[in-house]
């Protein structure tokens, strides 16, 4: 059974990225949230920042490790999922939903990004 | 246990015989005083000696058990070295006399001079810095020197290549220092000359430099040392190295010739002087031939008359980057450690660290995973939690069984990761008997993973929710 949902995109560093209407939503996959443990804090770009896709764009820290959110895109930040600040848990109760990260105004076309059965091979071979 | 505060009576007090020197407060500006006392616990001497004897009771140290903390080297402290340290020429020497009257301190001045000749031999390198304050400062010093060189070459690199191997502090130090890093991917677990050649093909002039633990965090031995130099050499680019897991090649190998530019020492990790953590540490720099005119200030010289004398006047210098000299008193133990152990004592003190190790990790081959078990592993290894099992359940049942817990879950490219490292002071006795601790263990999580949750059950504290911890800090005495 698959977690990973089939809409969306991901990326090596297990970013995941949701495109509609030259926006994306993006947050970190089920397996990046499971390797990490526990996290406790989730540091996010400002709204209006520009991402530029697989450079750093911010931090999450478990109380296993701290690792950088790689950009799965290219753009704009146009909204910050500010609920995190005070409640960084649910990046590892609903990685895909409530725990979204940021929306981007896409600058340019998403590249080296996989589908979710593509993803699901590349974790097999991290695990 | 409670904290001192809630021992706290109002009006209680411990006397001292009352001093005739000036009170602080006497002496600053009006400005910089608060305006009311800060709330300290007001306790007798008896209150606090038994508090504070309570405490050191619960605690975990090297003096009373096994310490097998991979990657952080926690030897066993040899007590000559605080003899040494409190001698009185030593312990009572005022930190100002070496720059007030040079001649008044020669014992001192000797004694940094001596270590830095020491530390060259040791490693090959040309110069030591004694100033850093610990291991961390030391790295931040080595990274600051690599951007004082090209910024003399009149260049802007601004990229600094670390192996994920590499000790976890390097990023840290190398974005402090304005660098940005480049993580290299490692390849049967070592750094890949492959990919230094591909980051310096893509970055080229832009590469200051990397940073390189060796052993790396794997407890591997690099086997490509020589290209890794030769492609960082073509852009002149330096090549740094990391200090932390110098006890594995005392006598063995001189960095300096293997062709590194910069090395810091963690002289608890190396020397035996207690953990920084824990106090006072030092972080000595050495560097090559080309690193030479930055050196932070001030150094020690020895002058034509024989006798010593800070130097103050080498206008490339990168300047002061601690107080004074560095931490002298832990620099003087260090020096007792080298010289009582002489090179030949060293030497061996590697190959017993090494051997340790490698027993460790034969005899637990059956009990946890082993990656790269095929190698010889330096003076640590590396291990999985195996079966499903998670590498925290083995640490805190470790804990419970009087043997404190190897570090977990680093380096994060091994997984449910476990690293030992039992050091050269530990008899067969102790290693054989946390082999059947961890064994112990290891059964139990297999036919029982609950118990292992629960554990620790008979230590003053039970699991430590760590996630709370780390989510919402709760600060128990408001001492405004």
């Amino acid at each position: 059974m698959s977690v990973n949902p089939a809409d969306l995109l991901y990326s090596k560093t297990h970013e995941w990225v949701r495109i509609e209407d030259g926006e994306g939503v993006v947050g970190i996959t089920a397996f990046a949230q499971e390797s990490l443990g526990d996290i406790t804090y989730v540091e996010l770009p400002s709204v209006g920042d520009t991402l530029e896709a697989e450079k750093e764009f911010g931090s999450v820290e478990s109380v296993k490790a701290a690792s950088d959110l790689i950009s799965p895109v290219s753009g704009e930040v146009v909204a910050v999922n500010e609920s995190l600040e005070n409640a960084p848990e649910v990046c590892n109760s609903d990685p895909y939903g409530q725990g979204w990260l940021v929306r981007v105004r896409l600058t340019g076309k998403a590249e080296n990004l996989m589908d979710a059965a593509a993803y699901e091979a590349h974790c097999a071979t991290e695990r | 246990m409670n904290t001192i505060f809630a021992a706290s009576v109002p009006g209680r007090r411990a006397w001292t015989v009352n001093s005739q020197a000036p009170r602080a407060t006497d002496m600053l500006p009006a400005g910089l005083l608060r305006a009311n006392p800060p709330r300290l616990p007001q306790c007798s001497e008896l209150d606090v000696v038994r508090h504070y004897t309570r405490l050191s009771q619960m605690n975990y140290h090297v003096d009373a058990n096994f310490y097998p903390l991979g990657s952080c080297t926690m030897k066993y402290n040899p007590k000559f070295m605080e003899y040494v340290a409190q001698l009185p020429g030593f312990a009572r020497l005022h930190p100002l006399l070496a720059q007030l009257d040079g001649r008044a301190a020669q014992g001192a001045l000797h004694v940094l001079y001596e270590i830095e000749q020491l530390l060259c031999e040791l490693t090959g390198m040309k110069a030591f810095t004694l100033q850093p304050m610990a291991g961390a400062n030391g790295e931040f010093t080595g990274v600051t020197l690599m951007a004082a060189y090209h910024k003399a070459k009149g260049r802007q690199r601004n990229i600094m290549l670390i192996p994920d191997a590499a000790h976890g502090t390097n990023p840290a130090s190398a974005s402090l220092a304005g660098f940005t890093v480049v993580n290299l991917e490692s390849r049967d677990g070592m750094v890949n000359p492959e990919a230094v050649a591909k980051a310096v093909q893509e970055h080229g002039e832009q590469v200051a430099g990397l940073m390189m633990t060796c052993p790396n965090t794997l407890g591997l031995m690099e086997t490509q040392l020589p290209r890794i130099v030769e492609a960082l050499r073509a852009v002149d680019a330096l090549l740094y190295y990391d200090g932390a897991n110098m006890n594995a090649i005392m006598g063995k190998m001189r960095v300096g010739d293997a062709g590194f530019d910069v090395v810091h020492l963690n002289v608890h990790k190396t020397f035996g002087t207690p953990h920084g953590g824990g106090g006072p540490g030092a972080g000595p720099v050495g560097v090559s031939e080309k690193l030479l005119p930055f050196l932070p200030l001030p150094r020690v010289r020895r002058m034509e008359d024989g006798t010593f004398a800070l130097i103050e006047d080498a206008p490339q210098s990168v300047g002061h980057i601690g107080p004074f000299y560095g931490s002298f008193g832990v620099i003087i133990k260090a020096l007792a450690y080298i010289l009582r152990l002489g090179g030949e004592g060293l030497t061996r003190a590697s190959e017993h660290a090494v051997l340790n190790a490698n027993y460790l990790k034969k005899r637990l081959e059956d009990v946890l995973e082993i990656p790269f078990k095929e190698r010889h592993c330096a003076h640590e290894f590396v291990a999985s939690a195996p079966d499903g099992l998670r590498a925290l359940d083995i640490a805190k049942a470790l804990l419970e069984r009087g043997i404190h817990a190897p570090t977990v879950y680093f380096p994060l490219i091994v997984h449910e990761c476990l690293m030992p490292e039992p050091t050269e002071t530990e008899s067969k006795q102790t290693l054989d008997s946390f082999v059947q601790a961890m064994r112990d263990i290891v059964d139990t999580g297999r036919t029982n993973p609950e118990a292992l949750h629960e554990a620790p059950t008979r230590l003053p504290v039970r699991r430590l929710d760590e996630t709370s911890a780390a989510r919402h800090m709760v600060l128990t005495e408001d001492m405004s």
